[in-house]
């Protein structure tokens, strides 16, 4: 084990967490510190836009750990922390209260922020939903509300449309794209989902694009670029998120959609980055690649503490992510680039049980079930076939 | 070991049955986990640990 006195985490999310846990199962016995700038104890994000916002789970739930768990592990927690930026060369991250933490290696796990309309954005009514404070706020809008416009119809959207019309709201999902997840899975998967939203009483307005966000002060409606209005109490601004890397912009680090990373997730020497705001070299697929999803926050976070401690190897998973929708639980493995075709494998889509092979270049790179989970897992072996 | 699962929070990955399939399996219609062994062999327990760490939602527990 290499000489390392202090790891320092940036960010005190699955990623952050993960590092420092899996420091200590690997025998790390050093100082770690976990830096978050949000003051709640560590929790996981895939519930807040399903369980949390549906209402079914209180939010203490979604907790990772407990105090004494932190505790137990010696991690050191600095909650309500903003890291402002790093000096390479003094090896140490600034913090906006001024202090500055020494560190050894440094792992960026710093995760990604949502991203804003340009104009309306500020109205009241307008959410995000990314934090457990946005879902709640969210949450209790919508308690308010009889309606609501959800402007993005990823998985974040699709998914909070779904939570919103369970709990009875008017709910219309608005898309450039023409179909929900056409950009994740296609067009023709998209299509389904489409469907699926529609009998479950879900406006999609796909296709069209948002011009303005309507409203005096408090936010009324959504106008469209086909010279429409859809009437909303709330509005959901679910259109993708960007890297959270501005504090890093004058570090040194090299920043291209996200820390760029080689294939072990080495940032810089001594600096590793994990999660949703990790680029880095996928050699299983010869790809530059960014995953938002939960699995690969624990998996390169994995990743990382092992390559700090031992030999570097390069991180080369398959990524896995899900979303559930309804009555839907879509599941996939592997990656699902544009042009790639899809063909469906087994089951039948018409039963909404089935799973689905993408290929591109002539080549299986993902598999995507829908409420297939034991099937699709036997799909997942395919991935790994030469 | 003694393992014990929140079924309620399980989502249904399989990432526990990839690692561990001697300890864990998933339901047929919805992929929810099924504990097929509480008290793992010891050549067990580090697959088992590693499918209680990969767990996205995070509800494989174990008492050691």
């Amino acid at each position: 084990m290499p000489d390392i006195g202090r790891v320092v985490v940036v960010g005190a999310s699955a990623a952050g967490l993960t590092t420092a846990e899996s420091l200590r199962r690997e025998g790390f016995d050093g100082l770690i510190t976990l830096i978050g700038d949000e003051l709640h104890l560590p929790y996981d994000r895939p519930p807040l836009s399903k369980q949390v916002l549906l209402g079914t789970w209180e939010p203490e739930r979604t907790a990772f750990r407990d105090d004494a768990t932190y505790q137990r592990l010696d991690v050191g927690l600095r909650l309500g922390a903003t890291a402002t930026g790093v000096d390479l060369d003094k090896r140490s991250v600034a913090l906006a209260s001024g202090d500055h933490v020494p560190y050894d290696r440094l792992v960026i796990a710093t995760g990604v922020r949502p991203l804003r309309l340009r104009q309306g954005h500020d109205l009241a009514g307008v959410h995000v939903l990314r934090t457990l404070d946005d879902t709640l706020a969210l949450r209790a809008a919508l308690a308010r509300a009889t309606s609501v416009a959800v402007v993005g119809a990823g998985f974040l959207g699709s998914e909070a449309a779904s939570a919103a019309r369970t709990l009875g709201l008017d709910v219309t999902l608005v898309d450039l794209a023409p179909v929900p997840l056409s950009r994740q899975f296609g067009d023709e998967l998209g299509g389904w989902v489409g469907d699926l939203h529609r009998e479950n009483g879900v406006e999609v307005r796909t296709g069209v694009g948002v011009s303005a966000l309507l409203g005096d002060g408090r936010v009324s409606g959504v106008a469209l670029a086909d010279g429409t209005t859809v009437d909303a109490d709330v509005v959901l601004v679910a259109i993708g998120s960007a890297p959270a890397t501005d504090w890093l912009t004058t570090s040194g680090i090299p920043l291209d959609d996200g820390v760029l990373c080689d294939s072990t997730c080495q940032a810089v020497p001594n600096v590793h980055a994990a999660g949703d705001v990790a680029r880095w070299h996928n050699e299983r697929f010869g790809a530059l690649m960014r995953v938002e999803h939960r699995m690969n926050a624990t998996e390169q976070a994995m990743a990382v503490a092992r390559n700090i401690l031992g030999d570097p190897k390069p991180f080369t998973p398959i990524p896995y992510f899900w979303t559930d929708q309804y009555d839907a639980r879509i599941q996939a493995y592997g990656i699902f680039p544009p042009g790639s075709t899809m063909t469906v494998a087994q089951g039948d889509p018409a039963h909404r049980k089935f799973v689905a092979h993408y290929h591109h270049d002539g080549d299986l790179v993902g598999v995507l079930g829908w409420n297939m989970p034991r099937e699709l897992r036997g799909a997942r072996a395919l991935l790994t076939q030469d | 070991m003694r393992v014990t699962i929140d079924e309620d929070g399980c989502v249904g990955a399989g990432q526990c049955v990839l690692a561990a399939p001697d300890v864990f399996d998933q339901r047929d219609e919805d992929g929810i986990v099924v504990l097929l062994d509480e008290t793992p062999a010891p050549h067990l327990h580090d697959a088992t640990r590693e499918a209680a760490v990969l767990c996205p939602a995070l509800v494989i527990h174990l008492a050691e």
